[in-house]
């Protein structure tokens, strides 16, 4: 079914991606939801917006077959409401929970509990509102006190269960959250995340800046996946600005997101190794991936590559010797890396820790939304790069990795495939190219314009919303991180396993606390 | 185990010199003398807390581990509670929802204890600033001892605000 079948009035928005855009009422918006969903569509994001005269808005980032529909649901009143998309689209829940904490939109008869909102603020403040000043120096009255998170988790019952409380001060080295398991001996019954610690008003803050700084931000959103979001966000930007970047800019753009993938996959390889105590495979992943960075520190300037994925194109060009070097060093990975594949999958005390456990069957994986990296080890064979491809994937070969089995050793071989194909796809895009400038002119988007950007990054599907408004500035710009759709996976995926394998689990699926946090 | 050896074996130790400590990066006057700062040298415990940051500066705190760096080869390592910690390791502009949380840490973390802040945001707040989410810089939340800019810093530079720290003497 073509994307105008499903909505009336539906009307293409200029971009790179395949987008449409449409204005909805309350009808429409839950019909159109119910619509995607039989037609084996996703949910990609949901946002809310201020409208200041106009109310408030609600939106909806819908993944067809031949791309995304961006509708948006206009709310009026004092107290707005829109209906409930989280029976249809599950991974709505939290995203609705969200953008009530943040703008005061309701979506009616769901789950109300709050979700970003801990101590920071008080309920009844809603500093995504236009009228709320973020900038707590000038105006004391907009920094509240902080109080302890009072958050109403759900207690199992019975003989036997107790809890086990879990951060948000990790054991390891990494970012906050909570977990709350409820237990029976060593087994997992139930698992309740909460997040929110690392909330600091990115989508706020945007707002404060202009449309040509804003990049920055973005690459900000979720450290490890800077390329992939400083992308999506020039994307949104230059969609909105009518401009498309010169092609050897859009080529580099993509070496670089396929360096972030090898890079991070490279480092979740090691941890999962060491997680079910191989620390051999720690040591030996850790050095090919600062190896890695190395590489790309000397050829782009930076070892994450942050600030390089600007509006207009790229801010690092790759020189003939540089081009040798990377295609020298992709030799001697496939080497190393096919090495360490023979060492992984031939050791069986490894290998019984990583089969059938934390599984996600493909029934659960669709019905729940499962995205990106985790989604392809559980059957959704989804990859923007193959399904979607924008230039330059339009032109090069990608294999897209996918399992059945969900478990964690299926995320542990999807890793070292994806690793492999990316390789190739690096070498693809040195051999082939194209010559020219690396970027142009970003002129400031029209008041009002808007763009939408969506990117395969190493997780799963990164997407951007923008709105410009007068001068170079930003009305407002949502980014989405994939682990919005997978953390509550997670939950499931942990149940019935023993609380040790949890840690091993959890690399499996490395997601974002910052990403959803914002 | 063949080929693990086999690889081991080939790859050989690849780790490099460590970084000299660097008296520009101190926020604070140095408060231990040096009698007492030479029994943490070769056994210093970090609590590393992620107040708030974007995930970079942990990419690079993890860095710091891998065999070039070898920063355990110091005799420096991450412990799993501030119980067990002299050194509490804190990224991130700290956001208001971790506040209470680093400050429970920080109590929880026996004297003396240092508090090296890493990157842009806990030196500064960085990108992110101040606001209804953001108490900013480290050292608007707790005492800070060492400061290190980047964004992310460098594994050699993160060491090196460590190293500052405890003026590891004469290595």
């Amino acid at each position: 079914m073509k994307p105008e079948d499903l909505v009336p009035d539906l009307q293409p928005l200029p971009g790179a991606m395949p987008v449409w855009r449409a204005d909805v009422d309350s009808a429409a918006w839950r019909a159109t939801a119910q619509m995607v969903r039989e037609q084996g569509g996703r949910l990609v994001a949901l946002w809310g917006s201020d409208e200041a005269a106009e109310g408030f808005a609600v939106h909806a980032a819908l993944a067809v077959r031949d791309g995304v529909l961006w509708l948006t649901l206009p709310l009026r009143g004092r107290q707005p409401e829109y209906p409930d998309l989280s029976a249809v689209l599950p991974a709505a829940q939290r995203m609705q929970r969200a953008a009530y904490d943040l703008l005061g939109i309701r979506a009616a008869g769901a789950d109300a509990r709050k979700w970003l909102r801990h101590g920071a603020w008080p309920a009844g403040e809603f500093p995504l509102r236009k009228s709320f000043d973020a900038q707590g120096s000038t105006d004391a009255t907009r920094r509240f006190d902080t109080v302890a998170d009072d958050y109403p988790f759900v207690a199992v019952q019975g003989e036997g269960v107790h809890e086990i409380p879990v951060g948000p001060v990790h054991a390891g080295i990494i970012e906050p959250g909570h977990f709350r398991f409820s237990v029976v001996g060593e087994r997992v019954l139930r698992l309740e995340e909460r997040l929110g610690y690392v909330h600091k008003g990115i989508e706020k803050r945007f707002e404060a800046l202009g449309i040509h700084d804003g990049f920055r931000l973005a690459g900000r959103v979720s450290g490890d996946s800077t390329v992939a979001y400083a992308w999506a966000y020039a994307m949104a930007a230059e969609a909105a600005a009518g401009l498309t970047p010169p092609p050897r800019a859009l080529w580099l753009r993509a070496l670089l997101l396929e360096r972030e993938r090898v890079a991070n996959h490279l480092g979740d390889l090691g941890y999962l190794g060491n997680d079910a105590g191989l620390a051999m495979g720690l040591a030996q992943f850790s050095r090919l991936k600062e190896d890695w960075l190395r590489t790309s520190a000397a050829l782009f300037g930076h070892r994450y590559l942050m600030d390089r994925v600007i509006p207009g194109g790229v801010a690092c060009d790759l020189s003939a010797e540089g081009a040798h070097e990377i295609l020298q060093e992709l030799e001697r990975l496939r080497a190393e890396v096919a090495r360490l594949k023979t060492i992984f999958d031939e050791h069986p005390g490894l290998q019984d820790r990583l089969i059938g456990t934390g599984r996600v069957a493909p029934e659960l994986a669709d019905r729940l939304g499962l995205t990106g990296l985790a989604g392809r080890a559980s059957g959704m064979a989804w990859d923007l790069r193959v399904e979607l491809p924008c230039v330059p994937y339009d032109a090069l070969e990608v294999a897209m990795a996918t399992h059945r089995n969900g478990d964690v050793a299926a995320r542990v071989t999807l890793r070292f495939e994806e690793v492999l194909a990316s390789l190739d796809l690096c070498e693809q895009i040195v051999e082939r190219l194209p010559e020219g400038n690396v970027a142009t002119l970003f002129p400031s988007p029209r008041d009002g314009a808007s763009g939408a950007g969506w990117v395969e990054g190493w997780r799963g599907e990164v997407f951007v919303a923008l709105e410009a408004g007068a001068n170079g500035a930003l009305r407002r710009v949502h980014a989405h991180d994939p682990s919005w759709q997978n953390w509550p996976v997670l939950e499931h995926a942990v149940m019935g396993n023993i609380v040790p394998d949890f840690p091993l689990i959890n690399k499996s699926f490395n997601l974002s606390y910052s990403g959803v946090d914002l | 185990m063949y080929q693990i050896l086999k690889q081991i074996a080939k790859i050989g130790i690849v780790t490099e010199p460590a970084p000299e400590p660097d008296a520009s990066l101190r926020v604070t006057a140095e408060r231990l003398q040096r009698a007492v700062l030479r029994r943490f040298a070769g056994a210093l415990t970090i609590r590393q807390v992620d107040a708030g940051s974007c995930n970079g500066c942990e990419l690079e705190i993890h860095a710091t581990n891998n065999p070039y760096y070898n920063l355990e080869g110091l005799g420096i390592r991450f412990v799993a509670s501030p119980r067990h910690a002299d050194m509490l390791l804190v990224t991130g502009p700290v956001s208001r929802n971790m506040e209470i949380a680093l400050r429970r840490t920080y109590d929880a973390t026996p004297e003396p204890r240092f508090v090296v802040a890493v990157g842009d945001c806990g030196c500064s707040g960085g990108i992110f600033g101040e606001s209804y989410a953001s108490c900013g810089r480290v050292s608007n939340v707790i005492p800070v001892d060492v400061a290190v800019p980047g964004c992310p810093p460098t594994p050699l530079a993160i060491m090196q605000g460590i190293l500052t720290a405890i003026e590891l003497p004469d290595r």
